[in-house]
C-alpha cells in the first residue's frame, strides 16, 4: 500500500491509505508542517505545493495520484531564507498572521520559474487563488516584482 | 518622566518572590530556551547567564504584530538591539492582565495602548536593576554605569554582558521609580523595526495550533451538532470504530468525536457516525425570524438612553425637513484561515493545553470548569494564531479538545474542517440601526437621532447584566458631529443566535449607519459631503484634520474616470482618528469594483509604522470582502454558508490600492488593527450610494441586493 514519490528532492515513501489527500501525508506521516490547511476544497490556497514544478492543491490530490512524481514543499525553498522570493517577502515584511503564506510563496515560485518577468496583470492571474485573510496581497505583488528582478539578474 | 504605580510595584513584587515566575517558562522556539540558567528579574524580561535576552509578549500573535511590538517597548527602556532578543509569549499569569479588558486577552486594539507604560516600565526596571547589580559587582556608584546596547560599563573599563550580571540583578527589589526616556530619545520606538516573526514565516516553521505536537499524540475530528447548541442524545460509532486507525468515537456533548491515528482517518470515519441530535432552543432559528424579532425589539423593547443634548424632539418637530432611514447590517462569520483547532493532553489529574487562542485566562478557566482539575494543575502554551479576529476569544474548541483528551487518555489534536469552522462561529450579530435628522431651512443639520438594536456580545461572552448597556454595542453610537439636538439610545435584542466579538465589533454598523446618515443629510442638504462635516467638526480638530488631509489626497470633488464615484467616512475608535474616501465603480456583471482606498489617520504615536501601515491594508481588505459579498444566514437553526465559495474573501485581483498616511503626532498611542474596517466598509457604502444614485442602507453590497436597493 506504500506510494513512492519524490518530496523536496528526496525518494519517500508514504504508508497511508492511497485516498488520503497528499496533504496530510505530508503534514502527518511526514512531518513536514509547512503547507497549511484552509479549506480542504482547492478554494484558498494554502495547501499550495508542486507537482513536477507546477503548482497543485495538496488537500484534494490523494497520495495515490502522486506515485512517482516530484513533489515540492515550502521547505524546499531552505530554512536559511536565501531563494530571491523569500528575501523579498523578509525586505517587504509580507506576512501578518502567516498562513496563508506557504500556499503564497509556492504560487509565486511557480509563477517565477515560468516567468522572470511578470506584469501586474500576470502577478495578480498567478496569484488570485490564494486567499490571503490579513490583506497582504499589495506586499506580496511588490516582493514578487522585487524578486523577479533580483532573478533576471 | 517618572511613573510610580501600584500596580507595577505589585508586579514586581510577585515576580521577584517567584510566585507566577519561575514554575515554566512561556512556550517560544527553542532557542529561547537558554542553555544557560535563566533569571527573571521581572515578568517581561528573561536573561540567561549565558547573556540570551528573551523578551515576553503577553499578548497573542494573530497578524497584528505584538510580536515585534511589545518586545519593541521592552527593548527601548532595557537598551538592548531589537534583532538580536528572543521572544516568548506568556503563559497564563496575572501579571500578564490586560488592564483594558480585565483579563489576560488579546483584542480590542489594546495591546500597544495597555502596553505603552506598563512595557517600557518593565524594561527600565531591569535595566536599572542590572546597573545597580554592577555598580555593587564593581564597587562604584550605581551613576558611573552606564547600560546600553545590551552592555554595562563602568568608569575604569569595567564592561560585562547583561548575562553576567542577570544573577545578581534578579536578587534586587525591583524599582518603583524609574525615569523613562524622552519620545525624542527614542532609538527603537517609532522605527521601521523589521517583523522578527517573518524569518519563520517564510520557510514554514513558523508553529501554529495546527503544527502542534506532543509525544503519543492522535488526531480528532467531531461531528459537530448540526444546530449551534444541540446536543447529542445517541450516536452509532461502530461503522467509524471499523475504519482503519480508528481509536475510539466519543460523545462529547455538542458533538460526536472521532479519534485514530492520523487526522484524515479520523476525518474519514467521521463521515459513517450516525447521531441522534435534541437541537435545543436553535431548532427553528431563521434569518427572516431573527430580522422580524429586531424590528419588534426596535419598536418596544426597552431603551437605553445613551446620549442626548439639547432639546431633541422640539429640534425635530421644528425642523423645515426631517428625514428618517432604516440601516442593517446582517450575521457575519470571522473566517480566519487556519481553522479552529487545540492540542490537549489530560494525564493523571493535570492537563496541558497547546494552541491557538486570544485568552490564555479563559482555557485554563474553562477546562478547569470543564474537568474539574484545578488551575494550578492546567499549563497552557500558546502558538502563532492563523488569524484571529476575535474568533479565538472563543473557548468552545478548547473545551472540546480537552474533553477528548480526556474520554481516550491521550494527547489528542483537534482540527475542525472548513465547513465546522464556518457554520460554528461565533458570528457578528445582526443590527438595526435607525436614523432620524432634521434640518433647518438653511441646510443647517439641527438635530439627529440615533436607534441601535442589535444584540449584547458581552451578555452571552461574560454575563453583563441585561439592565446595563453593553458598551460593545455603543462603539461610535455617538458621531463627533456638532449638531445642537441629538439623541442616541438602544435596545439590546437576544436573537438567539450565538454571538461574538468580530473585528472591530459595533464600530462597523455604528459608523456604517451614522457616516451613510450624515451624508444622506449632506445631499438633502444640497451641500457637499466633506463640506457638509467639517462644519459640524469646527471644535474637533483630530477629525477635521484627518478629514481634510484625506479629501485633498483623494483628489475630492475632482474630476473622475467615466463610471467612478468617490465616497468619504471618518471615525475614531480605540483612541484612532481615521477618514478614508473610497473610489468604486460597477462592473457590467452588477459587481463592485472598489479601486482605490485612501486613508489618513491618527493613532497619536506610532510604535512600528510598517506594521501600523500593514495593518491598515489588513482592516480594509477585511471590511471589504464583508461588505462586497458576506452575510451569514440561518435556515431551521442551520448555518447556511459553508466554505469560502459561499462565503467569498475578498482576492488579489479584486483588493484596491490604498494610499495610506499617518498624521506626525505626539498624542499617546490609539489601537490600530480594528478601526479601518469599519471606516472602509461606510466609505465604500457611501461611493456606492453615489456611483448608483440610490442609498445604500443594508450591507453586502452584492449585485442582488444592489437591484433590490
Amino acid at each position: 500500500m506504500a506510494t513512492s514519490f519524490t518530496l523536496n528532492g528526496r525518494s519517500v515513501s508514504a504508508n497511508s491509505e492511497p485516498d488520503t489527500p497528499l496533504l496530510w501525508v505530508i503534514r502527518d506521516e511526514l512531518g513536514l508542517t509547512g503547507t497549511k490547511f484552509g479549506c480542504g476544497v482547492a478554494l484558498c490556497g494554502a495547501c499550495t505545493i508542486h507537482v513536477n514544478g507546477a503548482p497543485g492543491r495538496a488537500c484534494v490530490t490523494p497520495v495515490s495520484a502522486i506515485a512517482g512524481q516530484q513533489i515540492s514543499t515550502i521547505e524546499s525553498l531552505g530554512s536559511a531564507n536565501t531563494h530571491p522570493l523569500q528575501k523579498a517577502w523578509i525586505k517587504h515584511d509580507v506576512p501578518q498572521c502567516g498562513y496563508c503564506q506557504s500556499g503564497q510563496l509556492m504560487a509565486a515560485t511557480a509563477l517565477l520559474s515560468k516567468n522572470k518577468n511578470p506584469s501586474d496583470k500576470d502577478i495578480q492571474d498567478a496569484m488570485s487563488g490564494n486567499l490571503c485573510r490579513c490583506g497582504t496581497y499589495g506586499r506580496i505583488a511588490a516582493a514578487i516584482k522585487d524578486a523577479a528582478a533580483e532573478m533576471r539578474g | 518622566m517618572t511613573i510610580n504605580r501600584r500596580d507595577f510595584v505589585k508586579t514586581g513584587t510577585i515576580a521577584t518572590t517567584g510566585l507566577m515566575l519561575g514554575l515554566e517558562l512561556p512556550m517560544g522556539p527553542k532557542t529561547a530556551q537558554a542553555a544557560g540558567t535563566v533569571y527573571t528579574p521581572n515578568a517581561w524580561v528573561h536573561i540567561s547567564d549565558d547573556n540570551i535576552i528573551t523578551l515576553i509578549s503577553a499578548r497573542s500573535e494573530m497578524g497584528q504584530g505584538v510580536y515585534t511590538s511589545m518586545p519593541m517597548l521592552i527593548a527601548e527602556e532595557l537598551s538592548v538591539p531589537i534583532d538580536k532578543v528572543k521572544v516568548a509569549i506568556a503563559p497564563p499569569g496575572a501579571a500578564y492582565a490586560n488592564a483594558f479588558l480585565g483579563a489576560q486577552i488579546t483584542g480590542g486594539s489594546t495591546s500597544v495602548r495597555e502596553g505603552w507604560e506598563k512595557l517600557r516600565l518593565g524594561g527600565a526596571q531591569v535595566r536599572e536593576m542590572l546597573r545597580e547589580a554592577a555598580s555593587k559587582k564593581w564597587g562604584v556608584a550605581m551613576g558611573q554605569v552606564t547600560a546600553k546596547d545590551g552592555m554595562l560599563t563602568g568608569p575604569s573599563g569595567q564592561s560585562a554582558t547583561y548575562g553576567a550580571m542577570a544573577a545578581d540583578a534578579a536578587k534586587l527589589k525591583v524599582p518603583e521609580k524609574v525615569a523613562l526616556k524622552d519620545p525624542k530619545d527614542f532609538t527603537i520606538i517609532g522605527t521601521r523595526v523589521k517583523r522578527l516573526d517573518t524569518a519563520m514565516k517564510v520557510n514554514g516553521t513558523a508553529v501554529f495550533g495546527i503544527d502542534a505536537k506532543l509525544p503519543g499524540m492522535v488526531y480528532a475530528s467531531v461531528v459537530q451538532s448540526p444546530v449551534i447548541g444541540g446536543k447529542a442524545t445517541s450516536f452509532d460509532g461502530s461503522k467509524a470504530k471499523a475504519m482503519p486507525g480508528v481509536i475510539d468515537v466519543v460523545n462529547i456533548g455538542d458533538g460526536v468525536a472521532v479519534v485514530a491515528n492520523s487526522y484524515w482517518q479520523a476525518k474519514k470515519a467521521r463521515e459513517v457516525v450516525t447521531v441522534q441530535w435534541d437541537a435545543g432552543a436553535g431548532a427553528n432559528l431563521s434569518t427572516a425570524s431573527m430580522w422580524a424579532s429586531t424590528k419588534a425589539a426596535a419598536d418596544n423593547g426597552k431603551l437605553f438612553h445613551v446620549n442626548t443634548t439639547g432639546s431633541y424632539e422640539t429640534a425635530v418637530r421644528g425642523a423645515a425637513k426631517v428625514m428618517s432611514a432604516e440601516y442593517t447590517v446582517p450575521h457575519l462569520a470571522h473566517a480566519p484561515l487556519e481553522p479552529m483547532n487545540f492540542l490537549a493532553s489530560f494525564s493523571n489529574g493535570k492537563v496541558h493545553l497547546i494552541g491557538p487562542t486570544q485568552f490564555q485566562q479563559g482555557v485554563t478557566g474553562a477546562v478547569s470548569a470543564v474537568l474539574g482539575v484545578k488551575p494550578e494543575d492546567i499549563t497552557v502554551e500558546t502558538t502563532f494564531l492563523g488569524g484571529g479576529f476575535g474568533r479565538r476569544i472563543e473557548l468552545d474548541f478548547v473545551i472540546q479538545a480537552a474533553l477528548i483528551s480526556k474520554a481516550v487518555g491521550r494527547p489528542v489534536k483537534l482540527l475542525w474542517t472548513r465547513e465546522d469552522d464556518m457554520t460554528h462561529d461565533f458570528y457578528r450579530p445582526l443590527s438595526l440601526n435607525r436614523m432620524r435628522g432634521g434640518l433647518d431651512a438653511s441646510g443647517n443639520a439641527v438635530a439627529f437621532g440615533h436607534q441601535i438594536t442589535a444584540q449584547s456580545v458581552t451578555q452571552r461572552a461574560f454575563g453583563l447584566p441585561k439592565d446595563v448597556a453593553d458598551p460593545f454595542v455603543l462603539e461610535y453610537a455617538v458621531p463627533p458631529y456638532e449638531v445642537p439636538n441629538t439623541s442616541t439610545s438602544l435596545v439590546m435584542h437576544d436573537t438567539g443566535s450565538r454571538v461574538g466579538y468580530w473585528r472591530c465589533v459595533s464600530h462597523y454598523q455604528n459608523a456604517f449607519a451614522n457616516e451613510g446618515f450624515i451624508d444622506e443629510m449632506a445631499l438633502a442638504a444640497g451641500k457637499d459631503p466633506v463640506a457638509f462635516r467639517l462644519d459640524l467638526l469646527k471644535n474637533k480638530p483630530r477629525f477635521a484634520n484627518v478629514l481634510r488631509q484625506v479629501a485633498e489626497r483623494a483628489g475630492w470633488g475632482k474630476p473622475l474616470p467615466a463610471g467612478r464615484a468617490q465616497g468619504v467616512a471618518l471615525m475614531d475608535g480605540y483612541d484612532t482618528y481615521m477618514a478614508m474616501v473610497s473610489e468604486v465603480s460597477q462592473g457590467s456583471d452588477g459587481e463592485i469594483r472598489v479601486h482605490k482606498i485612501t486613508a489618513v489617520t491618527d493613532l497619536g504615536q506610532v510604535v512600528n509604522p510598517d506594521i501600523v501601515e500593514a495593518q491598515i491594508m489588513s482592516s480594509v481588505i477585511y471590511g471589504l470582502s464583508s461588505a462586497l459579498y458576506n452575510e451569514i444566514t440561518y435556515d431551521k437553526g442551520v448555518v447556511q454558508q459553508t466554505n469560502f465559495n459561499n462565503y467569498r474573501i475578498m482576492r488579489m485581483n479584486e483588493a484596491p490600492v490604498i494610499d495610506s498616511v499617518l498624521v506626525k503626532s505626539m498624542e499617546k498611542p490609539g489601537g490600530i488593527g480594528e478601526p479601518g474596517t469599519a471606516v472602509s466598509v461606510a466609505a465604500t457604502a457611501n461611493a456606492v450610494s453615489k456611483l448608483l444614485g440610490k442609498r445604500i442602507r443594508s450591507l453586502p453590497m452584492t449585485p442582488e441586493k444592489l437591484r433590490q436597493a
